[in-house]
Protein backbone atom coordinates (compact mmCIF):
# COMPACT_ATOMS: atom_id res chain seq x y z
CA UNK A 1 0.00 0.00 0.00
CA UNK A 2 0.98 3.62 -0.36
CA UNK A 3 2.16 5.05 2.94
CA UNK A 4 2.00 8.78 3.57
CA UNK A 5 2.59 11.11 6.49
CA UNK A 6 0.78 14.29 7.40
CA UNK A 7 2.71 17.45 6.73
CA UNK A 8 3.40 19.64 9.77
CA UNK A 9 0.25 21.64 10.55
CA UNK A 10 2.18 24.91 10.33
CA UNK A 11 3.14 24.12 6.74
CA UNK A 12 -0.46 23.20 5.88
CA UNK A 13 -1.74 26.39 7.52
CA UNK A 14 0.68 28.45 5.44
CA UNK A 15 -0.48 26.81 2.21
CA UNK A 16 -4.17 27.43 2.84
CA UNK A 17 -3.79 30.83 4.53
CA UNK A 18 -4.63 32.98 1.49
CA UNK A 19 -8.00 31.26 0.93
CA UNK A 20 -11.41 31.65 2.54
CA UNK A 21 -13.16 28.44 1.52
CA UNK A 22 -11.06 25.35 2.01
CA UNK A 23 -12.28 21.90 1.02
CA UNK A 24 -10.33 19.24 2.93
CA UNK A 25 -10.64 15.90 1.16
CA UNK A 26 -9.47 12.63 2.67
CA UNK A 27 -9.37 9.12 1.26
CA UNK A 28 -10.58 5.85 2.77
CA UNK A 29 -7.94 3.72 1.04
CA UNK A 30 -4.22 3.42 1.80
CA UNK A 31 -3.86 6.72 3.66
CA UNK A 32 -6.70 5.78 6.00
CA UNK A 33 -4.96 2.49 6.82
CA UNK A 34 -1.70 4.31 7.55
CA UNK A 35 -3.59 6.79 9.76
CA UNK A 36 -2.67 9.83 7.70
CA UNK A 37 -5.69 10.91 5.67
CA UNK A 38 -8.80 8.96 6.63
CA UNK A 39 -12.01 10.30 8.13
CA UNK A 40 -10.61 10.75 11.62
CA UNK A 41 -7.47 12.51 10.42
CA UNK A 42 -9.51 14.86 8.22
CA UNK A 43 -11.80 15.76 11.12
CA UNK A 44 -8.87 16.30 13.46
CA UNK A 45 -7.11 18.51 10.94
CA UNK A 46 -10.25 20.59 10.37
CA UNK A 47 -10.64 20.93 14.12
CA UNK A 48 -6.99 21.93 14.66
CA UNK A 49 -7.16 24.48 11.83
CA UNK A 50 -10.36 25.85 13.37
CA UNK A 51 -8.48 26.36 16.65
CA UNK A 52 -5.63 28.06 14.82
CA UNK A 53 -8.09 30.42 13.14
CA UNK A 54 -9.64 31.20 16.53
CA UNK A 55 -6.21 31.96 17.89
CA UNK A 56 -5.39 34.27 15.00
CA UNK A 57 -8.86 35.79 14.92
CA UNK A 58 -9.59 35.00 11.30
CA UNK A 59 -12.56 33.33 9.67
CA UNK A 60 -11.99 30.53 7.21
CA UNK A 61 -14.59 28.07 6.03
CA UNK A 62 -13.17 24.55 6.35
CA UNK A 63 -15.26 21.82 4.73
CA UNK A 64 -14.04 18.28 5.50
CA UNK A 65 -15.08 15.22 3.53
CA UNK A 66 -13.72 11.79 2.68
CA UNK A 67 -13.86 9.80 -0.56
CA UNK A 68 -13.68 6.05 -0.98
CA UNK A 69 -10.71 6.47 -3.34
CA UNK A 70 -9.44 9.90 -4.25
CA UNK A 71 -7.37 8.55 -7.15
CA UNK A 72 -10.48 7.45 -9.06
CA UNK A 73 -12.43 10.02 -11.03
CA UNK A 74 -15.81 8.41 -10.36
CA UNK A 75 -15.51 9.04 -6.62
CA UNK A 76 -14.17 12.55 -7.07
CA UNK A 77 -17.03 13.42 -9.41
CA UNK A 78 -19.50 12.71 -6.61
CA UNK A 79 -18.26 15.73 -4.65
CA UNK A 80 -17.82 18.02 -7.63
CA UNK A 81 -20.16 20.68 -6.20
CA UNK A 82 -18.15 21.02 -3.03
CA UNK A 83 -14.89 21.16 -4.99
CA UNK A 84 -16.18 23.84 -7.32
CA UNK A 85 -17.50 26.07 -4.57
CA UNK A 86 -14.19 26.06 -2.68
CA UNK A 87 -11.22 28.38 -3.18
CA UNK A 88 -8.64 25.70 -2.56
CA UNK A 89 -8.57 21.91 -2.14
CA UNK A 90 -6.46 20.51 0.67
CA UNK A 91 -5.91 16.91 -0.33
CA UNK A 92 -5.40 14.52 2.58
CA UNK A 93 -4.64 11.72 0.16
CA UNK A 94 -1.46 10.49 -1.44
CA UNK A 95 -0.19 12.59 -4.32
CA UNK A 96 -2.22 10.43 -6.72
CA UNK A 97 -5.49 11.65 -5.23
CA UNK A 98 -4.33 15.26 -5.17
CA UNK A 99 -3.25 15.05 -8.80
CA UNK A 100 -6.48 13.34 -9.86
CA UNK A 101 -8.47 16.29 -8.52
CA UNK A 102 -6.00 18.73 -10.07
CA UNK A 103 -6.29 17.05 -13.47
CA UNK A 104 -10.09 16.94 -13.31
CA UNK A 105 -10.45 20.56 -12.24
CA UNK A 106 -7.36 22.32 -13.62
CA UNK A 107 -8.68 25.74 -12.64
CA UNK A 108 -8.74 24.69 -8.98
CA UNK A 109 -5.75 25.02 -6.70
CA UNK A 110 -4.91 21.74 -5.00
CA UNK A 111 -2.43 21.64 -2.13
CA UNK A 112 -1.06 18.48 -0.48
CA UNK A 113 -1.77 17.82 3.17
CA UNK A 114 0.36 14.68 3.15
CA UNK A 115 3.84 13.71 2.09
CA UNK A 116 3.55 10.54 0.02
CA UNK A 117 6.40 8.43 1.26
CA UNK A 118 6.71 4.75 0.41
CA UNK A 119 5.20 1.52 -0.94
CA UNK A 120 5.06 -0.09 2.45
CA UNK A 121 3.81 -2.98 4.49
CA UNK A 122 2.25 -2.66 7.95
CA UNK A 123 4.74 -4.54 10.15
CA UNK A 124 2.91 -3.96 13.43
CA UNK A 125 0.43 -1.39 14.71
CA UNK A 126 1.86 2.01 13.82
CA UNK A 127 4.86 0.71 11.86
CA UNK A 128 5.15 0.58 8.07
CA UNK A 129 8.26 -0.44 6.17
CA UNK A 130 9.27 0.01 2.58
CA UNK A 131 9.44 -3.20 0.57
CA UNK A 132 9.04 -2.15 -3.05
CA UNK A 133 10.30 0.70 -5.21
CA UNK A 134 8.06 -0.04 -8.18
CA UNK A 135 11.02 -0.63 -10.49
CA UNK A 136 8.83 -2.33 -13.08
CA UNK A 137 10.89 -5.53 -13.37
CA UNK A 138 10.31 -7.80 -10.39
CA UNK A 139 13.01 -10.37 -9.57
CA UNK A 140 11.97 -11.57 -6.11
CA UNK A 141 11.45 -15.12 -7.40
CA UNK A 142 15.26 -15.35 -7.49
CA UNK A 143 15.84 -13.70 -4.11
CA UNK A 144 13.67 -15.72 -1.78
CA UNK A 145 10.77 -13.27 -2.05
CA UNK A 146 12.81 -10.36 -0.66
CA UNK A 147 13.37 -7.31 -2.84
CA UNK A 148 17.04 -6.22 -2.86
CA UNK A 149 16.15 -3.10 -4.83
CA UNK A 150 13.98 -1.67 -2.06
CA UNK A 151 15.44 -3.34 1.00
CA UNK A 152 19.16 -3.00 0.28
CA UNK A 153 20.39 0.56 0.77
CA UNK A 154 22.58 0.18 -2.30
CA UNK A 155 20.07 -1.90 -4.32
CA UNK A 156 22.75 -4.54 -4.81
CA UNK A 157 21.77 -7.30 -7.23
CA UNK A 158 24.45 -9.93 -6.65
CA UNK A 159 24.96 -10.46 -2.97
CA UNK A 160 25.83 -8.16 -0.11
CA UNK A 161 28.35 -5.36 -0.19
CA UNK A 162 31.35 -5.35 2.15
CA UNK A 163 29.40 -3.39 4.72
CA UNK A 164 27.11 -6.22 5.81
CA UNK A 165 27.85 -7.02 9.41
CA UNK A 166 26.06 -9.51 11.67
CA UNK A 167 22.99 -9.24 9.48
CA UNK A 168 22.90 -5.47 9.63
CA UNK A 169 23.49 -2.72 7.11
CA UNK A 170 26.46 -0.36 7.34
CA UNK A 171 24.30 2.53 6.17
CA UNK A 172 22.15 2.20 9.26
CA UNK A 173 22.83 -0.45 11.87
CA UNK A 174 19.13 -0.44 12.78
CA UNK A 175 18.37 -1.86 9.35
CA UNK A 176 18.61 -5.51 8.39
CA UNK A 177 20.96 -6.36 5.55
CA UNK A 178 18.66 -7.40 2.69
CA UNK A 179 21.19 -9.84 1.30
CA UNK A 180 21.72 -11.48 4.67
CA UNK A 181 17.94 -11.90 4.86
CA UNK A 182 17.89 -13.30 1.32
CA UNK A 183 20.63 -15.79 2.19
CA UNK A 184 18.76 -16.95 5.30
CA UNK A 185 15.49 -17.27 3.39
CA UNK A 186 17.07 -19.24 0.53
CA UNK A 187 18.82 -21.51 3.05
CA UNK A 188 15.48 -22.17 4.72
CA UNK A 189 13.95 -22.99 1.36
CA UNK A 190 16.86 -25.22 0.32
CA UNK A 191 17.57 -22.99 -2.68
CA UNK A 192 20.98 -21.59 -1.76
CA UNK A 193 22.23 -22.21 -5.31
CA UNK A 194 20.32 -19.04 -6.25
CA UNK A 195 22.99 -17.08 -4.35
CA UNK A 196 25.43 -18.08 -7.10
CA UNK A 197 23.15 -16.84 -9.84
CA UNK A 198 24.63 -13.84 -11.65
CA UNK A 199 22.09 -11.14 -12.27
CA UNK A 200 23.05 -8.84 -15.13
CA UNK A 201 22.96 -5.06 -14.69
CA UNK A 202 19.37 -4.01 -14.23
CA UNK A 203 17.50 -2.35 -17.05
CA UNK A 204 16.28 0.73 -15.27
CA UNK A 205 14.23 1.92 -18.22
CA UNK A 206 11.25 0.06 -16.70
CA UNK A 207 11.57 2.26 -13.62
CA UNK A 208 11.01 5.98 -13.33
CA UNK A 209 14.38 6.56 -15.03
CA UNK A 210 12.58 5.91 -18.32
CA UNK A 211 10.20 8.80 -17.68
CA UNK A 212 6.57 8.73 -16.60
CA UNK A 213 5.16 5.24 -16.87
CA UNK A 214 1.70 4.45 -18.18
CA UNK A 215 0.30 0.95 -17.99
CA UNK A 216 -2.29 -0.01 -20.57
CA UNK A 217 -4.47 -3.11 -20.62
CA UNK A 218 -5.93 -3.08 -24.10
CA UNK A 219 -8.60 -5.69 -23.32
CA UNK A 220 -9.87 -3.55 -20.45
CA UNK A 221 -9.99 -0.25 -22.36
CA UNK A 222 -13.26 1.09 -23.67
CA UNK A 223 -13.64 1.44 -27.40
CA UNK A 224 -14.62 4.87 -28.74
CA UNK A 225 -18.16 3.52 -29.19
CA UNK A 226 -18.28 2.35 -25.56
CA UNK A 227 -16.90 5.69 -24.35
CA UNK A 228 -19.61 7.58 -26.25
CA UNK A 229 -22.30 5.32 -24.82
CA UNK A 230 -20.92 5.81 -21.29
CA UNK A 231 -20.82 9.59 -21.69
CA UNK A 232 -24.37 9.67 -23.07
CA UNK A 233 -25.68 7.65 -20.15
CA UNK A 234 -24.24 10.12 -17.61
CA UNK B 1 -13.67 38.75 32.49
CA UNK B 2 -10.56 37.76 34.39
CA UNK B 3 -12.66 36.50 37.31
CA UNK B 4 -14.86 34.20 35.25
CA UNK B 5 -14.34 30.54 35.99
CA UNK B 6 -12.48 28.88 33.16
CA UNK B 7 -14.37 26.21 31.26
CA UNK B 8 -12.79 22.84 31.71
CA UNK B 9 -13.89 19.55 30.22
CA UNK B 10 -12.80 16.28 31.81
CA UNK B 11 -13.09 12.88 30.18
CA UNK B 12 -13.21 10.36 33.01
CA UNK B 13 -13.22 6.60 32.76
CA UNK B 14 -16.25 5.10 34.47
CA UNK B 15 -14.11 2.85 36.64
CA UNK B 16 -11.47 4.51 38.80
CA UNK B 17 -11.72 8.00 37.24
CA UNK B 18 -15.39 8.73 37.85
CA UNK B 19 -15.37 6.92 41.19
CA UNK B 20 -12.52 9.09 42.45
CA UNK B 21 -14.49 12.18 41.40
CA UNK B 22 -17.68 10.92 43.10
CA UNK B 23 -15.80 10.18 46.28
CA UNK B 24 -14.20 13.63 46.29
CA UNK B 25 -17.56 15.34 45.79
CA UNK B 26 -19.27 13.21 48.48
CA UNK B 27 -16.41 14.00 50.85
CA UNK B 28 -17.11 17.71 50.41
CA UNK B 29 -13.73 18.46 48.84
CA UNK B 30 -13.80 21.98 47.39
CA UNK B 31 -12.59 22.87 43.94
CA UNK B 32 -12.55 26.12 42.04
CA UNK B 33 -13.43 25.59 38.41
CA UNK B 34 -16.31 25.05 36.09
CA UNK B 35 -15.70 21.43 35.18
CA UNK B 36 -17.93 19.51 32.83
CA UNK B 37 -17.31 15.80 33.17
CA UNK B 38 -17.84 13.35 30.36
CA UNK B 39 -17.93 9.75 31.48
CA UNK B 40 -16.39 7.26 29.07
CA UNK B 41 -16.22 3.47 29.47
CA UNK B 42 -12.43 3.67 29.40
CA UNK B 43 -9.90 6.39 28.55
CA UNK B 44 -8.88 4.15 25.67
CA UNK B 45 -12.19 5.29 24.16
CA UNK B 46 -11.16 8.94 24.23
CA UNK B 47 -10.20 10.01 20.77
CA UNK B 48 -8.02 12.96 19.86
CA UNK B 49 -11.00 14.36 18.01
CA UNK B 50 -13.07 14.42 21.23
CA UNK B 51 -10.41 16.57 22.88
CA UNK B 52 -10.03 18.92 19.93
CA UNK B 53 -13.81 19.27 19.60
CA UNK B 54 -14.10 20.19 23.27
CA UNK B 55 -11.55 22.97 22.76
CA UNK B 56 -13.22 24.00 19.52
CA UNK B 57 -16.58 24.21 21.27
CA UNK B 58 -15.28 26.59 23.92
CA UNK B 59 -13.37 24.68 26.57
CA UNK B 60 -10.29 26.50 27.84
CA UNK B 61 -8.64 23.29 28.96
CA UNK B 62 -9.32 19.58 28.75
CA UNK B 63 -8.14 16.72 30.91
CA UNK B 64 -8.44 12.99 30.67
CA UNK B 65 -8.65 11.05 33.91
CA UNK B 66 -8.07 7.32 33.81
CA UNK B 67 -7.08 4.45 36.04
CA UNK B 68 -3.52 4.13 37.29
CA UNK B 69 -1.51 2.79 34.41
CA UNK B 70 -0.52 -0.47 36.03
CA UNK B 71 -3.96 -0.96 37.51
CA UNK B 72 -6.21 -0.13 34.57
CA UNK B 73 -9.55 -1.94 34.60
CA UNK B 74 -9.07 -2.69 30.90
CA UNK B 75 -5.36 -3.32 31.30
CA UNK B 76 -3.97 -0.80 28.81
CA UNK B 77 -6.82 1.68 28.29
CA UNK B 78 -5.23 4.50 30.24
CA UNK B 79 -1.99 4.02 28.29
CA UNK B 80 -3.97 4.42 25.07
CA UNK B 81 -5.60 7.53 26.51
CA UNK B 82 -2.22 9.01 27.38
CA UNK B 83 -0.90 8.38 23.86
CA UNK B 84 -3.84 10.25 22.37
CA UNK B 85 -3.42 13.13 24.78
CA UNK B 86 0.24 13.34 23.76
CA UNK B 87 -0.69 13.34 20.07
CA UNK B 88 -3.22 16.14 20.54
CA UNK B 89 -0.64 18.15 22.50
CA UNK B 90 1.73 17.77 19.54
CA UNK B 91 -0.97 18.97 17.15
CA UNK B 92 -1.72 21.96 19.37
CA UNK B 93 1.96 22.90 19.46
CA UNK B 94 2.08 22.73 15.68
CA UNK B 95 -0.71 25.30 15.38
CA UNK B 96 0.74 27.55 18.07
CA UNK B 97 -1.69 26.70 20.89
CA UNK B 98 -0.35 25.91 24.34
CA UNK B 99 -0.18 22.11 24.71
CA UNK B 100 -0.62 22.38 28.49
CA UNK B 101 -4.29 23.08 27.86
CA UNK B 102 -4.60 19.31 27.55
CA UNK B 103 -3.41 16.97 30.29
CA UNK B 104 -3.67 13.32 31.23
CA UNK B 105 -4.11 12.26 34.86
CA UNK B 106 -4.41 8.92 36.56
CA UNK B 107 -6.11 8.02 39.82
CA UNK B 108 -7.44 5.05 41.70
CA UNK B 109 -11.01 5.19 42.98
CA UNK B 110 -9.80 5.80 46.53
CA UNK B 111 -7.64 8.84 45.77
CA UNK B 112 -10.14 11.33 47.17
CA UNK B 113 -7.74 14.28 46.92
CA UNK B 114 -6.95 13.76 43.24
CA UNK B 115 -9.95 15.39 41.55
CA UNK B 116 -9.80 18.69 43.49
CA UNK B 117 -6.07 18.74 42.73
CA UNK B 118 -6.71 18.19 39.01
CA UNK B 119 -9.49 20.80 38.91
CA UNK B 120 -7.24 23.29 40.64
CA UNK B 121 -4.25 22.57 38.36
CA UNK B 122 -6.30 22.85 35.19
CA UNK B 123 -8.09 25.93 36.46
CA UNK B 124 -4.78 27.67 37.21
CA UNK B 125 -3.43 26.69 33.78
CA UNK B 126 -6.55 27.93 32.00
CA UNK B 127 -6.49 31.23 33.95
CA UNK B 128 -2.82 31.74 33.17
CA UNK B 129 -3.29 31.03 29.48
CA UNK B 130 -6.61 32.82 29.04
CA UNK B 131 -9.02 32.01 26.24
CA UNK B 132 -7.80 30.63 22.93
CA UNK B 133 -8.98 33.76 21.14
CA UNK B 134 -6.38 36.54 20.80
CA UNK B 135 -6.54 38.84 23.84
CA UNK B 136 -8.15 42.18 23.08
CA UNK B 137 -9.46 41.03 19.71
CA UNK B 138 -12.54 39.20 20.95
CA UNK B 139 -15.85 40.92 20.38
Amino acid sequence: MIVAERKPLGEIAEMIAPYEKVCVIGCRSCVAICLAGGEKEVNMLVSAMGLLNRRTGRTQNLDGLVLERQCEKEWVKEVEDRILESDVILSMSCSLGAQTIGDMYPEKIVVPGLNTAIFGVPEEQGVWSEKCLGCGDCIIHTTGGICPIARCAKSMLNGPCGGSSDGHCEVNLELDCAWYAIHERLKLQGRLELMDMVRPPKEWNTSHSGGRRVIVREEARLTSHQKRATEESQ
Amino acid sequence: MADAKPKIVGFCCEKHGTESVDLAIRSGEQYDASVRLVTVPCTGRVDGLHILKALEDGADAVFVLGCLEKNCYYDTGSIEGRKRVEYVRTMLSEVGIEPERVEMFNASSTMVWKFPEIASTMSQTARRLGPIEPRGDTK
